[in-house]
């Protein structure tokens, strides 16, 4: 299978196929263009697998490596790779789009065609995040794939739409403009490249490389979301469809805690070192905070999306405390992250689609109504929680392990996750699920159909087989962490 | 069969069972789902039976199943680890479950989650043989929650119900306390040990032994203590010990099946097995143990207080159990763990007994819990009389009854400690024996014989029901609500309790069996014989089992010489007391509690645990989280920062606004098509 541009293809299938919808999909027709997206998602998640089957986990060079010239004057080029950390991202990338597709099945009845593009356009673009090792072409991918996520928010979002989607962008775009300039002056700097595997190895100086980490962090810490920027994502998660609201969990935040270990950790090893105090700081509010905020929250999807930057404080807490457990159970985290999140909020879609409501004041015993479906948010909603043989505990338990090692107070607050988590997720399936049935629309309910069945079918699968049987997961990455720790624990000052 | 299939069977065939009755609970027939998990757990029984006789052979085992994780140095893994210990409690747990199963058939037969319930109780089976099956911290404390998870489930069984589902949030977040300790101590064994492999871990735990850690300024803590204390923390959320023990009588909410299986026999000891598996490590660390044993005594005599006054079956029941896991632990606290087991394997039997009586007496009754509504029930249900009195017996340790060798072992054991609050402990734990036969005997006298009040509490319940039909959700105790609207509780006026039928007695009487005489078989083999030699680590510097050792001859002679004894004369005044309180005199409890109604206020809130919770813990985090809701997020976040750029923004969104226009999305996707376009355009000209 080397032989053929796999990462290419994983990048521009979904885009084709996007951009083919585009052309050919008719508001008449709305059915063509749901089985043509189908197929493109379905084409970019099978071409994704022969990147797990074919990948070399001992090997610590990128691969599946594509290098073309783009830009000669400046030195940019169109160079792909992938290694153990960047990888599983991709498939999770190409995997979630074929749950949105299936999500918005019957669901979306307003230009079908352009909403299921903008996903696989937005798939495209995100894979060519997690694989490209060139700058320019990094940011490129990168800023692009805001602009369908903003359509998809300001088009098929809900009432406020138009609200959140601009808050989105223009978060999102002011971390990214910093971002550009450090990344000038790295390209400066080393003599006129723009590849980041180059930058790796390079020395800096410890007063750029403070100031090229807090301009990386301004822009990663947006995407993540990182307490305090994060405020977007609460009032992005309501108003956009259940889709945007499954790709935002499982994916978009994902590029911001990429960057870090792509960018600052390797490019900046110093730096990351002597402002670790400050990430492991910020991580901690985000668990703890972030938390009681959580607790609070009257709207289902606000309060999914405070346990999202819960969880992804879990996240950069365990990149900055260097070891390769709390590493590899960051990474662990992002991506069982993906799987839970996203079922959270296709579940909470799930009862939009029927009540046109996500208040929690608005549900109330639907499992006399929903048995099936109450079973299945049961699961997730203790994946959530961190229980034990589901996703969600493995990267908690090893970046919690992996913090008692660095320094037993860090791990004291992070684990108080393990209280807190419990409360806002179960208390939430309580007022939800439980007590006696509230207003007549919950004791019309129906439960879930086939379709419904089948995408809570795939993603319980995955939740369970990851928390029963993480070694698949963890293995692939050993090798690049293990190189990724190696590169920061080497000063580059000279 | 080769052994190792021989032990996967055990939790296996439970699981699946409750896949099966679990995946048809809406379509297979109700003989079938109970049927394929009564098989699953007999076929577990019987392995463990096979296993049990092969460890006593001399054959024991440790080894992996498969690779969970790797990462960095470490490696974590799912797999077994069969010696005594294990044997005896894969016996324990799946008899009285068998029993349980069996039992439910009868209980539940007119609820509409038949079903579900025994695909729980099977799902619960397996959870509980992994986690006394396993080898490591980690499949430890996977067990460890899906026991809790299964035990959510189960409290919160009657979803409908408020107390019901209040019970079980509560019971899972106070665990959740406990875990967290629980998760600090693994992470302790971990980072200090390289793994969590009990073998590897106790085999390297003497090396540690005077190893220090810096926690607070420049304080030395011994890592040992520190480790030990956050293991114990996990166990008092577990085996609900003060203050984490207030979910336990809550957790009456559920099916009384599960009270017998989960919160008396099985998931509660889970705290006690836990620590006595982890001897080695509690050995090395006498703070910890003088921590574990006050904890443990002031949990066996102020939670049997509590009993005194409670007027639900179920909860005098709880209560009693709150307290003998108490004793549990004060014999761990001694470094008694043998003994600990022991009571941990009588209580198994005694306890379940006496919860599956009180359910035989809810049946009897049609669903009325209150004690006050009872009296002279031993004419119409005999069995369920003579097997509550056998298991009552067994629970104030009557000489010759099971419950009595292993109490009255704790008892001496404490007797011959000499750590620190050992002089409490021995107070508490021989004040208990009076308070334990005083709860008991006041449930027995008053259910059993005495005036046939349910006569008077029919009309009264009829008249209740025509007034004010609506369900009372609110009432603390929820007993009166069965979850079905049809369903009148209590008695009938006319009606007569009645004998339930035989799948509910015959567990009774297969359970008063151990109840009356394993502790005479098990007591020299387990806490003088060699059974638990090499499994339990002895405390060198605590000679307590020896010191007892040299003290016993045979359990006759044990039994003869208690009635020279205090505890055996405390408990034959509890007898004396409850049988003039409550036979002979009834207005003497009513005017002792009106003479101390600030104490007896003071126990009917359960001494405020309760009410300080939700005040300080449930209330404070609420108003915290509003708090940084409003004032944080919206006021400093929202309104400072974002809206103090909020000119910029309203520049920006204006021109924004602009492609908002319904179709201009197609330019926005051809725009990043033209980023390329136009780049790689100039790249060919230049």
């Amino acid at each position: 299978m080397s032989g053929y541009p796999l990462l290419s293809l994983a990048i521009w299938i979904p885009i084709m196929a996007g951009l083919l919808i585009l052309a050919v999909g008719r508001d008449s027709n709305p059915g063509l263009s749901r089985i043509l997206s189908l197929i493109g998602a379905l084409a970019g998640l099978l071409i994704t697998i022969p990147l797990y089957t074919n990948f070399d986990a001992s090997s610590t060079v990128m691969q599946f490596v594509e290098l073309a010239p783009w830009i000669p004057r400046f030195n940019i080029n169109y160079h792909l790779g992938v290694d153990g950390i960047s990888m599983p991202f991709i498939i999770l990338n190409s995997f979630i789009t074929v749950i949105v597709v299936l999500a918005g099945w019957q669901v979306i009845k307003f230009k079908v065609a352009q909403y299921n593009a903008a996903f696989l356009i937005m798939s495209g673009l995100f894979n060519g995040i997690f694989c490209a090792l060139d700058g320019i072409l990094f940011y490129v991918f990168f800023e692009a794939s805001l602009i369908p996520m903003y359509l998809i928010i300001g088009i098929w979002g809900g009432h406020n739409r138009v609200y959140a989607a601009i808050k989105f962008f223009l978060y999102t775009l002011f971390g990214s403009l910093l971002f550009l300039v450090a990344q000038l002056y790295l390209f400066i700097y080393s003599g006129g490249s723009f590849s980041i595997l180059d930058w790796h190895q390079m020395p800096i100086p410890m007063g750029p490389q403070i100031a090229i980490f807090m301009a990386f962090l301004i822009a990663f810490a947006v995407k993540v979301p990182m307490w305090p920027v994060h405020t977007w994502l609460p009032d992005a998660h309501p108003e956009a469809p259940t889709g945007g609201s499954i790709i935002l969990a499982a994916i978009a935040l994902k590029l911001g805690a990429y960057g870090f270990l792509r960018f600052s950790l390797p490019i900046l090893p110093d730096a990351s070192h002597e402002l670790s105090w400050l990430m492991i700081t910020l991580s901690l509010i985000a668990v703890v905070y972030i938390g009681f905020v959580a607790l609070v929250q009257a709207d289902m999807k606000r309060l999914v999306a405070y346990s999202s930057i819960a969880h992804m404080g879990f996240v950069t807490l365990g990149f900055f405390l260097f070891t390769p457990l709390a590493v590899e159970g960051a990474i662990v985290q992002m991506i069982s992250h993906g799987f839970v999140a996203g079922a959270m909020f296709f579940c909470i879609g799930v009862i939009y689609d029927r009540l046109h409501s996500h208040l929690i004041s608005d549900c109330g015993g639907i499992v006399y109504r929903m048995p099936i479906y109450a079973a299945f948010m049961m699961l997730f909603a203790m994946a959530n929680a961190g229980l034990p043989a589901t996703s969600g505990f493995v990267g908690e338990f090893m970046v919690l392990m992996g913090a008692i090692e660095v320094n037993f107070w860090v791990a004291v607050i992070a684990a108080t996750t393990m209280i807190v988590g419990a409360a806002y997720t179960l208390w939430m399936y309580k007022r939800v699920i439980f007590g006696p049935i509230t207003n007549h629309h919950v004791e019309e309910l129906t439960d879930v159909n086939k379709r419904e069945l089948a995408i809570l079918l795939i993603l319980a699968f995955f939740v369970m087989a990851m928390g029963l049987y993480p070694e698949p997961v963890t293995h692939i990455m050993h090798t690049s962490v293990n190189d990724l720790l190696r590169h920061v624990a080497i000063s580059k000052l000279q | 069969m080769d052994m190792k299939s021989l032990y996967l069977t055990v939790p296996l065939a439970p699981l699946v069972g409750a896949a099966l009755a679990g995946f048809t609970c809406r379509v297979a027939p109700r003989w079938f789902s109970a049927g394929v998990t009564i098989l699953g757990v007999a076929i577990s029984l019987v392995a463990s039976l096979l296993v049990l006789q092969d460890v006593l052979a001399g054959h024991t085992f440790y080894g992996n199943l498969y690779t969970w994780a790797t990462s960095g140095n470490y490696t974590f893994s799912v797999g077994f680890q069969i010696d005594t210990l294990t044997a005896m409690m894969m016996c324990v747990v799946t008899s009285v479950s068998l029993l349980v199963h069996i039992y439910t058939i009868g209980y539940m037969s007119d609820d509409d989650g038949f079903r579900r319930f025994f695909s729980y109780i099977s799902l619960f089976t397996f959870s509980m043989l992994m986690l006394v099956m396993s080898n490591n911290f980690l499949q430890l404390f996977f067990g460890w929650e899906a026991v809790g998870l299964v035990s959510y489930l189960l409290i919160g069984f009657y979803m409908n119900r408020d107390t019901a589902i209040f019970a079980n949030l509560k019971a899972f977040l106070v665990n959740r306390v406990g875990d967290f300790g629980f998760i600090l101590g693994i992470g302790l064994v971990l980072a200090y040990f390289g793994t969590l492999d009990y073998k590897t871990v106790f085999d390297a735990a003497p090396s540690l032994a005077d190893k220090t850690i810096n926690l607070v300024g420049s304080a030395e803590w011994s890592l040992m203590t520190v480790t030990c204390i956050c293991l114990f923390i996990g166990a008092m959320g577990k085996s609900a010990q003060v203050p984490l023990h207030v979910w336990l009588p809550d957790s009456m909410e559920g099916p009384t099946p599960i009270s017998a299986l989960i919160h008396a026999a099985t998931m509660v000891t889970a705290g006690i097995f836990m620590v006595a598996r982890c001897s080695p490590l509690f050995n090395l660390s006498p703070t910890a143990l003088s921590f574990v044993l006050i904890i443990g005594a002031t949990t066996a005599l102020f939670m049997g207080f509590l009993g005194m006054i409670q007027n639900d079956i179920k909860r005098i029941v709880a209560y009693s159990t709150l307290s003998q896991l108490g004793y549990m632990t004060v014999a761990l606290g001694v470094a008694a763990y043998p003994i600990a087991i022991f009571h941990l394997m009588t209580h198994a039997f005694f306890k379940a007994l006496l919860f599956l009586g009180a359910g035989s007496v809810i049946i009897g009754m049609h669903h009325d819990q209150d004690i006050r509504n009872m009296g002279g029930l031993w004419k119409y249900m005999p069995i369920t009389w003579i097997t509550t009195l056998i298991g009552s017996l067994s629970l104030i340790a009557f000489p010759f009854f099971s419950g009595f060798y292993s109490k009255d072992s704790i008892i001496e054991a404490v007797h011959f400690s000499n750590i620190p609050g050992s002089g409490y402990a021995l107070f508490a734990v021989t004040a208990s024996v009076f308070v334990t036969t005083y709860y008991t005997f006041r449930s027995y006298f008053i259910v059993f014989h005495g005036p046939e009040r349910w006569n008077d509490a029919a009309h009264v319940a009829a008249a209740h029901a025509h007034d004010d039909h609506a369900h009372d959700a609110q009432d603390a105790h929820g007993h009166d609500d069965h979850g079905h609207e049809e369903h009148h509780h209590g008695l009938q006026p006319g009606d007569k309790p009645h004998e339930s039928p035989w799948v509910v007695t015959f567990p009774l009487i297969m359970l008063a069996i151990p109840s009356v005489i394993i502790g005479y078989f098990a007591i020299d083999p387990m806490l003088y014989g060699s059974f638990f030699d090499g499994v339990i680590a002895v405390n060198k510097g605590m000679p307590v089992m020896a010191n007892m050792e040299e003290e016993f001859h045979g359990p006759l002679a044990m039994a003869i010489h208690s009635i020279q004894t205090v505890p055996f004369w405390l408990m034959m005044a509890g007898i004396v007391v409850t049988y003039y309180f409550y036979m002979v005199k009834p207005s003497i409890p009513d005017a002792l509690a009106k003479k101390f109604s600030g104490i007896y206020k003071l126990m009917d809130n359960k001494y405020y645990f309760d009410a300080f919770n939700m005040a300080v813990f449930a209330g404070g985090a609420r108003k915290l989280g509003a708090f940084l809701n409003r004032f944080g997020e919206a006021t400093i976040i929202d309104g400072f920062f974002v809206n103090g750029s909020a000119k910029l923004v309203g520049v920006v969104a204006g021109i924004v606004r602009h492609f908002q226009t319904g179709y201009l999305y197609q330019y926005a996707f051809t725009m990043i098509i033209g980023v390329f376009a136009l780049l790689t355009l100039w790249f060919f000209t230049t």
